[in-house]
């Protein structure tokens, strides 16, 4: 089942046509992977994707049904996640705060049972911190939760983030650069955590960098380069098309071109 | 036709001290994003120092002088004790020092001066000027001269001195600017000394027609702020067209609406602008990038 | 309940609170500090509802005292021009403060920082100034007298039946607060405190909550309004005022933004600085921006969680 689908997907900032007539289909239950150089719109594409942009032309698809400049929060009631590239903790809560936040959308007292603490509310806040622990423990944080987020290392930091997303209970789950700045061993801990998460039968969807990651993890790579798309394929594919080669090391790279994915 | 006339002067004569204070707002908020909320107070300190000097026997012209260096002055004073200490805070915290130092002028200046209003004499006499069945002082024409000369010479300042070029570069970017070797804390100085120098100047002038009294500064400054608000903050264009406009819809709606709610289209204004046209007539709307 | 789920019990700054109340007229040297006592429970009550929309959801509002002026007027207006009991009055105010909230709010809640600042202080003005005009309906600039409050037949009078009520709604107020902070809606109002965009992608719909959280802070901002019109027994349009706004967000600053404790702190400072300078008034408004100014520059945390944060010790 297609599970989210952009066709001729396109935006232009100041004259500058960030996406470019983007078209992609995602299975569920699969990895997919957006890969590119530096400003080739990865970052864009999630953004039109999750509704914090409104395309200029093209649709967006998700689970069936058009939601082509949707709100985020629209989004995220119909089951799509995602965590960001530049972090966007709350950073005066606990770690434990942060992912109940996750929860929103599974809470179901009005504001005025909220004003008078009625025992509905009590209920709601166990059963929410309960099920925010679980998505702590599936990221490795569970003993951190009492601690202030803004306190954590910034590894733990994109650990959290991906737990207040799973804590929503997505079925698509947008990554964007979870590996970005972590260490051989932090990034070995995030791999492990998305295989959970796709075991779990959510569908992810990931911008990276870390080629190893990448190519480890994916069963689909989509290369965008200048906006528009490259190539798209299984990772070995991606890896051994001399124009994404070329894309990233320029034409004199092509020599160093396998040595780059290894 | 003649009342029309009437309405458009009068509104254009209190349009420019508005397109002065908006310049003012205009200034600080390019080179160091703040609004400063004490704008208002600059004027009323340029007509009270002005007053309080005449009164203690100083020559006119030099009390005038006085005032507008004095007022200097606390524009520096109050970018270098109150605002620069506070780097790095959100620019809502900065709105309040400004606030709080606005009310800080406001009582300061109540307990120096006094609480009466106050007026100057004019420069060129009492005696209407006849234009078109109109009636205008000629104060002010004195008050759109200055005020016409004050933005040739800011134009003048910012388009061919070198120092203007380093407002815009700090304007533009604060970082890049200091990279390249650009002072930017004494450019924010500069910004602020000029904003209350303006200020100062055009509270001399239009004191002989509007009087001035401790408090004259807060309505001024929400006013001014409307006006930049309305060119579209950050455009010096945009904060004399809109401090000009602002005057004549006050008039206008004076004259011919009620004159008990003059104040309030100041205000509408700014909510409508707000709502509707956040960016204002002549800037640009900003993208937030995540 | 362990001693630890006691002392963080949401409920426990409230008791506190509530003994505070209790336990206050017992230092009166004379009746006359009911009146600061009560004067104090009825700001803070406004300091409340502004603290919850400002240091709690992050969003700002200077013309706050609008709401309090709509509040003080319903029972001066509705008793004197039309016959209406002022209990109801007190009520009606109230609704229509979260109504007037409700519809300013939901365009002028989509902009921030300065914007919104502005946009709030233009609100209050325009209250101000049509309070002002209107003298055929609330006696134009000298205000308008305001008839004491009958519950049934018993005429609420004098200063010390003032101090209670007003120190228990604020108590209930308090518990309200202290409610809202611990629950779903809380949690989402702080998150889009710290960022916006993520409280989005979580499934949280912002605009909705921060107009919530602006019509309840408006609701309080007007029952405080009320009862200092009735308390006074006199209502002037400057209760409305940029200046009682500009003191309500100074009483949030220097309790602390996002302490209903420090509510409380920071409302009996300035009400009690006033008074206490009685004879100085002239320096009020000196002293006022002063405070501003200095808190904001170096305390701008406030004084509950800055010595809060002093006694919990240098952490790592």
């Amino acid at each position: 089942m297609i599970i989210l689908q952009t066709d001729r997907l396109s935006i232009t900032f100041g004259g500058v046509r960030a996406i470019d007539g983007v078209n992609i289909a995602i299975e569920s239950g699969q990895v997919f992977s957006i890969i590119g150089p530096n400003g080739s719109g990865k970052t864009t594409l999630f953004n039109l994707v999750s509704g914090i942009y409104t395309p200029d032309d093209g649709t967006v698809q998700f689970a069936g049904e058009t939601v082509t400049g949707l709100s985020p929060d629209n989004l995220a009631r119909r089951g799509l996640s995602r965590t960001f590239q530049n972090l966007q903790i709350f950073s005066r809560m606990s770690v434990l705060e942060n992912v109940m936040v996750g929860r929103q959308r599974h809470e179901r007292t009005g504001i005025l049972a909220d004003l008078l603490h009625l025992p509905a509310v009590a209920r709601q806040n166990e059963a929410t911190a309960e099920a925010a622990h679980a998505a702590l423990a599936r990221v490795g944080l569970a003993s951190s939760s009492d601690r202030s987020a803004a306190a954590l290392a910034y590894g733990a930091l994109k650990r959290l983030e991906i737990a207040r997303a799973l804590a929503s209970e997505p079925t698509l789950l947008l990554l964007d650069e979870p590996a970005a700045g972590c260490n051989p061993v932090e990034t070995q801990e995030i791999e492990g955590v998305i295989r959970s998460i796709v075991k779990d039968g959510i569908t992810v969807v990931l911008v990276e960098h870390d080629m190893r990651l990448v190519m480890n993890i994916s069963d689909r790579v989509h290369v965008l380069a200048h906006g528009r798309t490259l190539a798209e394929g299984s990772p070995e594919q991606v890896r051994s098309d001399p124009a994404v080669v070329e894309a990233y090391l320029g034409v004199h790279g092509s020599q160093e071109a396998t040595r780059a994915f290894d | 036709m003649a009342e029309l006339l009437q309405f458009v002067f009068s509104g254009l004569t209190v349009g420019a001290i508005y397109a002065l204070v908006a310049l003012g707002f205009t200034l600080i908020y390019k080179a160091s994003d703040i609004i400063n909320f004490a704008q208002g107070e600059f004027v009323m300190l340029g007509g009270m120092i002005t007053v309080f000097a005449a009164i203690a026997g100083v020559p006119l012209p030099l009390a005038a002088l006085l005032a507008v260096i004095a007022t200097t002055a606390i524009g520096l004073a109050l970018h270098r004790f109150a605002i620069a200490p506070a780097r790095g805070a959100s620019p809502v915290a900065l709105i309040m020092i400004t606030i709080g130092a606005s009310i800080f002028l406001r009582g300061t200046a109540q307990i120096i001066f006094d609480r009466r209003f106050h007026s100057l004499p004019s420069l060129f006499g009492n005696d209407p000027i006849q234009f078109g069945g109109a009636a205008i002082l000629p104060q002010s024409l004195v008050v759109l001269a200055s005020a016409t000369v004050i933005v040739i010479l800011l134009w003048l300042f910012i388009d061919r001195t070198f120092l203007g070029k380093a407002v815009i570069a700090t304007a533009a970017n604060r970082l890049a600017a200091r990279l390249i070797g650009i002072d930017t804390r004494r450019i924010v100085d500069l910004s602020f000394a000029l904003s209350a120098a303006i200020g100062a100047i055009a509270g001399v002038v239009i004191t002989p027609i509007a009087l001035t009294s401790y408090d004259v500064g807060t309505l001024l400054a929400l006013k001014g702020f409307a006006a930049a608000m309305l060119g579209g903050i950050g455009s010096a264009p945009g904060a004399v067209v809109g401090g000009l406009l602002i005057g004549m819809f006050e008039a206008l709606a004076a004259g011919y609406l009620s004159s008990n709610y003059k104040d309030a289209v100041a205000f509408l204004i700014i909510l409508v602008v707000l709502i509707f046209i956040p960016q204002g007539l002549f800037g640009r709307a900003k993208i937030e990038r995540v | 309940m362990t001693l630890r789920t006691l002392l963080g019990h949401r409920l426990l700054p409230a008791l506190v609170v509530a003994a505070i109340v209790v336990a206050l007229p017992w230092f009166f040297p004379s009746t006359y500090y009911y009146r600061i006592g009560a004067l104090v429970f009825m700001f803070a009550l406004a300091v409340v509802g502004l603290n919850l929309l400002m240091g709690f959801a992050g969003q700002v509002s200077l013309g706050h005292a609008g709401f309090v002026g709509i509040g003080a007027y319903s029972v001066a207006i509705g008793p004197v021009h039309l016959g209406l009991p002022s209990w109801l009055c007190l009520f009606a105010g109230a609704v229509l403060s979260g109504a007037v909230a409700f519809l300013v709010g939901r365009p002028i809640l989509r902009l921030k920082g300065h914007y919104l600042a502005v946009a709030t202080l233009g609100f209050g003005l325009l209250v101000a100034i049509v309070l002002t005009n209107e003298a055929g309906l609330t006696g134009g600039p000298d205000g308008m007298s305001v008839p004491r409050l009958t519950l049934f037949s018993w005429t609420v009078r004098g200063t010390e039946t003032w101090y209670w009520i007003a120190g228990a709604t604020f108590v209930g107020g308090f518990v309200v607060a202290a409610n809202l902070m611990e629950s779903p809606t809380g949690r989402a109002l702080q998150a889009i405190h710290d960022s916006e965009i993520a409280a989005l992608v979580l499934g949280v719909d912002v605009a909705r909550k921060k107009l919530a959280v602006f019509v309840i802070s408006a609701i309080y901002a007007s029952m405080a309004g009320s009862y200092l019109a009735l308390f006074n027994g006199h209502v002037t349009p400057d209760v409305a005022g940029f200046l009682r706004s500009i003191e309500l967000v100074a009483m949030v600053v220097l309790g602390g933004m996002g302490s209903i404790i420090g509510s409380l702190v920071g409302s009996a400072l300035l009400v009690v600085l006033p008074q206490a300078l009685t004879i100085f008034h002239q320096y009020e408004q000196t002293v006022l921006g002063l405070i501003l100014m200095v808190f904001m520059i170096f305390l701008r945390r406030g004084i509950v969680p800055s010595l809060a944060a002093a006694l919990a010790g240098p952490r790592k």
